[in-house]
């Protein structure tokens, strides 16, 4: 378990992470979204004892960062965002060094390299200089050093960026297969790729949390509103506004007209069903009703609200 | 201590898989050969002294060089993050990479085995114990230099300039007791010709092991790593 107590970070005079807490079970994969600059990074550097808190702390079992960085460290595997390697060198000498580092030599480092190259299907490169290989080779170069021991808790700043979509698919089954027993954090800008992997998702902007849960419960939440999408025949666009007054708590967000037919896009709040006085409106006022389409919100639109 | 061998072994593999270490031993075998040879032949002396006075020369700026990219690469191509959240100190990083440049140091001494060949077969009445502590003076000075190199390479991201500031250090340390020396007030003569790296070298190199001079040697070492190592753990807290 890992346990993030009340962390603030700061560079200078600014605060890049604001008292931020939170607990990660085994058996969970969490997904950090946020913009640029939220503070993702600094979290996951901080949590891997790469910087150390400005105040507050972070736990994993019963060690606490600052006193066992080196226990912890034994316990985490890392992939840093932008996946520094070392370019120079043969991808088995890559994660042969990072093995022997982690105490993994002789036939236990055959086994751990058949796991990981097997895992991240390096097979083709193993040989090769990390220069030579391709941007999605690299990238999975790091995730296999990272796994490399096989470790607790894998902290993971952008593990699919630079990979082609049958990678992407590769690589989230590798993650969800892991995150079934152990702890996986990632970030992600890819929106679709962290709902389709995590189990719950931190979202952060400008260093505090702003939304913290599952996926689906996320989207529903949403902005507490609901949407729905009209199309009507034999009606004009005067005459379509005044169901605003007809019925309660129903706004217009948007109308127009075209080739006879008024589209609008009608809000109203979440705990509201108004479909079935919608349509008994539009049956006493004689419209055709072409279409009523409810406007689910996705991740996206949830992020925008928080962090724009 | 596996973590320092595994670090050593990284750092040497990164040397000789480059053209370094080949350019490095190649260049000083050819520089130190040609000016011993230029001089040893005329002044008709069975000793390697011509080659001891030439050496130091060479290291001022053949030891940054070596030392240049060891903490700076790191840190520009971000190898740092990744190194320093594997389980490993930092005090074992530093001492690590800078065991692997006073190992491609010792290599580059094996060459001037040469010369001391050269000597064997033409000298005679040669002091031994003189030629021994002569390269004990030697090393000894590579491993200041280079715990002077490895600083300078933490202060810095770009090699350059690491690289710059590694060979105006370890100038200062040479010319302390040559230039320095003349503009400081008599009070600090004796001050500043202890710290300066010529009057221990010279000590040592008369085949005086005095423990003055190893204790002035593995002090100098021992701050400069001291340095690096706090420079290195002050990432945490930038």
């Amino acid at each position: 378990m890992i346990k993030v107590d009340k962390l603030i970070k700061n560079y200078g005079n600014f605060e890049a992470v604001k008292n931020i807490s939170f607990e990660v079970n085994d058996g969970e994969i969490l997904g950090f979204l946020g913009a640029n600059g939220a503070g993702k990074s600094t979290t996951l550097k901080v949590m891997t004892g790469y910087l150390s808190p400005t105040f507050g702390n972070v736990h994993v079992d019963d060690l606490n960062i600052a006193d066992h960085p080196i226990e912890i460290q034994k316990k985490i595997g890392y992939l840093p965002e932008l996946n520094p390697l070392y370019s120079d060198m043969i991808v088995y000498d890559v994660l042969k060094f990072t093995a022997s580092m982690r105490g993994i030599i002789g036939t236990h480092f055959n086994d751990a390299l058949d796991r990981v190259v097997s895992d991240c299907t390096l097979n083709s490169v193993i040989h090769k200089k990390v220069s030579e290989c391709s941007k999605g080779f690299k990238q999975r170069i790091g995730l296999a050093s990272a796994m490399i021991h096989d470790p607790e808790i894998l902290i993971l700043d952008e593990p699919v960026s630079g990979l082609d979509p049958n990678q992407i698919i590769e690589i989230r089954s590798l993650i969800k297969r892991i995150g079934k027993e152990k702890i996986v954090i990632m970030s992600s800008h890819i929106l679709q790729e962290i709902q389709a992997t995590v189990d719950r998702i931190i979202i952060i902007n400008q260093g505090e949390i702003v939304a913290d849960g599952s996926p689906d419960k996320l989207v529903s939440s949403g902005k507490g509103i609901n949407k729905l999408e009209l199309e009507i025949n034999d009606s004009t666009i005067k005459d379509t506004r005044l169901i605003e007054k007809e019925i309660e708590g129903l706004r217009i967000s948007d109308i127009s007209r075209n080739k006879g037919v008024v589209k609008v896009l009608i809000e109203y709040d979440h705990e509201l069903d108004l479909r079935s006085d919608i349509f008994k409106y539009a049956v006493k006022m004689n419209w055709t009703l072409l279409k009523m389409n409810p406007i689910t919100e996705n991740l996206e639109g949830i992020f925008r609200d928080l962090t724009s | 201590m596996n973590n320092i061998k595994y670090i050593f072994k990284k750092e040497v593999g990164s040397y000789f898989n480059s053209p370094m270490a080949y350019i490095f031993l190649v260049i000083f075998a050819i520089v130190n050969s040609f000016f011993f040879t230029n001089i040893f032949f005329k002044i008709n002396q069975s000793d390697l002294r011509t080659l001891f006075n030439i050496i130091p020369l060479v290291y001022l700026f053949f030891i940054p060089a070596i030392c240049m990219s060891l903490i700076a690469k790191e840190n520009n191509s971000g190898t740092m993050e990744v190194l320093t959240t594997l389980p490993i100190t930092d005090k074992e990083l530093v001492l690590g990479k800078f065991l692997s440049a006073l190992f491609l140091i010792f290599v580059g001494l094996l060459f001037t085995f040469i010369q001391f060949y050269t000597l064997i077969q033409t000298g005679t009445d040669i002091d031994y114990g003189a030629i021994f502590t002569g390269y004990l003076g030697l090393f000894l000075l590579g491993a200041v230099y280079s715990s002077i190199g490895i600083f300078a390479s933490s202060i810095s991201k770009d090699q350059i300039v690491a690289f710059i500031i590694g060979v105006f250090l370890v100038l200062i340390f040479y010319l302390m007791d040559k230039t320095i020396l003349l503009f400081t007030p008599p009070f600090m003569a004796s001050f500043i010709q202890y710290l300066a790296v010529d009057y221990h070298l010279a000590n040592i190199s008369r085949g005086v092991i005095d423990s003055r001079n190893i204790i002035y040697f593995l002090s100098i070492i021992s701050f400069f790593l001291f340095m690096t190592i706090r420079l290195l753990e002050s990432r945490k807290w930038k």
